[in-house]
């Protein structure tokens, strides 16, 4: 059975429909990631798995249970975690405290802060220090921390590259395989699509809040999804 | 000798204005609202320990004991009743839900009690005092203000920066939606933010009430008190508000010593002093705690 499975998903931003009529399943154990262009609507996606905004229909439905109408906290209780775009760190708290302020409804799991720290040793000396002092990647990797000390069933990344340069993209990325291995399911929202294809199983691709390519990340063709990611039509010749 | 004992007073007189400002201090801290019925609240405990204290036997101190945790159940059901709908409209309105529960408070408690002048009987306690020596004599009720308002401070600083409820305040202060994507019900968080400013409002308001004379229309001239202390020690930092308690209550207590009537302008030059020389306050909160 999925894990998350999305239906028929309409999501507005203000006026604007960001996400229209979407579908889409997450399995067990399942590494997804969500393309698109600027604007596609994979924030907007993430936002409303996470339940930072009400959905205007469609259905939301985590392992079994519709939890559309439920508010953000509750979903964090049921083992759905986001790290959100732009870190979001609370600025004023320490790297120590950022990671605590994740455990605050932590679900019995293989993630404690000591574990955490383990995942990215360089905490351990500046878990002291205010979070508004690190540098973009640092931060990204609190986020990431402080949405795993939660022990989430599900994580979703969303954009974690933005910002930040390749080398750290890379470094940052490196800590996915030993998350995955715990068992966690990851549905990530990236624009860099060749760290995508690298890190995922399936890709979805968005195209101005339409899903319009899915497949298996090992058979999508650079043209099938440059297509879909530019929103070329095929024309036959 | 004279003037030790201006400044032992003006720092005892101090305390109980910082007790009574860290309220006001939580509430900006954390939720960014500027409660102006903060003052008619403090009166209004007076007078619901008097009603307590009237309707049944019990003393002063059996009157804080219940009045303190009544005041904290109002807190959280104002805060999710009242304030929380209207911080989603804007922070203006907020302050006018606040003014207009000013206005509520004390029209109701001049309704229910008249707009005689009322005192909380605390028995003998109101002339016990330590002597020093011959200029010096500290009241007990002024030492127990003093130290009430320090372990008041004390824990509420402890709570916010080790507590698990205190430490997601502070993030609730920073991102109030990144809070309830780690999984706080902000909602409940600010309830108990307001519950626990209630509380110390009310134990200021009984304290106040103990030592001089209370009536239903003292709540805006208290207010200012509470002002002044946060905006002298820094908003939203609870050390400072304690320095910025004891600031003005120095200044109230010179300047009566200079001369009887400036006892208030004292204050009131100080805090204008501050504003225009330090903005940010003696003791400038980055961080709330």
């Amino acid at each position: 059975m999925s894990l998350l499975d999305i239906h028929q998903l309409v999501v507005h931003h203000g006026q604007l429909a960001a996400v229209i009529d979407l579908d889409l399943t997450v399995a067990e154990s399942d590494t997804v990631a969500v393309i698109g262009a600027n604007g596609a609507g994979k924030t907007t996606l993430m936002r409303a798995i996470a339940g930072a905004i009400r959905p205007t229909s469609g259905t939301i439905t985590f392992d079994g249970i519709d939890i559309t109408s439920w508010p953000a906290h509750r979903r964090v209780a049921a083992g759905i975690s986001l790290v959100p775009e732009g870190r979001r760190l609370f600025a004023s708290l320490t790297v120590e405290e950022n990671l605590l302020t994740g455990g605050y409804r932590r679900r019995p799991g293989p993630w404690t802060i000591p574990r955490i720290i383990e995942l990215f040793p360089w905490m351990a000396e500046r878990r002291k220090q205010p979070a508004a002092e690190l540098s973009g990647g640092e931060q990204q990797a609190v986020a990431i921390g402080r949405a795993l000390a939660a022990n989430p069933r599900l994580l979703l990344l969303d954009e974690l590259s933005l910002g930040l340069a390749p080398i750290i993209v890379q470094r940052i990325y490196a800590a996915l395989p030993e998350i995955l291995a715990t068992g966690t399911t990851v549905l990530l929202v990236e624009q860099d699509v060749s760290q995508a294809l690298r890190v995922a199983d399936e890709v979805g691709c968005l195209l101005a809040g339409r899903c319009v390519l899915r497949g298996a990340a090992s058979e999508l063709t650079a043209a099938e999804i440059e297509a879909a990611y530019f929103g070329i039509e095929r024309t036959p010749r | 000798m004279t003037w030790v004992n201006t400044i032992v007073q003006g720092t005892l007189l101090g305390g109980l204005y910082a007790l009574f400002a860290c309220g006001l201090s939580m509430m900006f801290g954390v939720m960014r609202i500027v409660n102006l019925a903060h003052g008619d609240l403090a009166v209004l405990a007076a007078f619901l320990a008097y009603s307590v204290m009237s309707a049944t036997s019990l003393g002063a101190f059996w009157a804080v004991i219940i009045v303190i945790p009544l005041f904290a159940v109002f807190g959280y059901a104002v805060q999710r009743g009242l304030l929380q709908r209207s911080m989603r409209i804007s922070p203006l309105s907020t302050l006018l839900v606040t003014f207009g529960l000013s206005v509520v408070i004390q029209n109701l408690l001049l309704q229910t009690y008249s707009a005689d002048t009322r005192a909380l009987d605390i028995g003998s306690l109101v002339s016990k005092s330590v002597r020093i020596n011959a200029q010096i004599s500290l009241s007990y009720l002024s030492l127990i203000t003093f130290a009430l308002a320090i372990i008041v401070i004390v824990a509420l600083q402890l709570y916010l920066s080790r507590g698990r409820t205190g430490r997601m305040m502070r993030a609730a202060s920073d991102d109030a939606e990144a809070a309830t994507l780690v999984g706080a019900d902000s909602r409940h968080i600010y309830a108990i933010a307001t519950a626990i400013a209630f509380a110390t409002v009310a134990l200021a308001g009984l304290m106040f009430a103990m030592r001089s004379s209370f009536d239903p229309s003292l709540g805006p001239t208290r207010l200012i008190f509470a002002f002044e202390a946060v905006v002298i020690g820094g908003l939203g930092s609870l050390w400072g508000t304690l320095v910025g308690g004891i600031v003005l209550g120095l200044a109230q207590t010179i300047g009566a010593q200079l001369d009887p009537a400036l006892l208030l302008l004292g204050g009131h030059i100080i805090f204008l002093a501050i504003l225009a020389f330090r903005p940010q306050g003696l003791i400038p909160a980055r961080r709330l705690a």
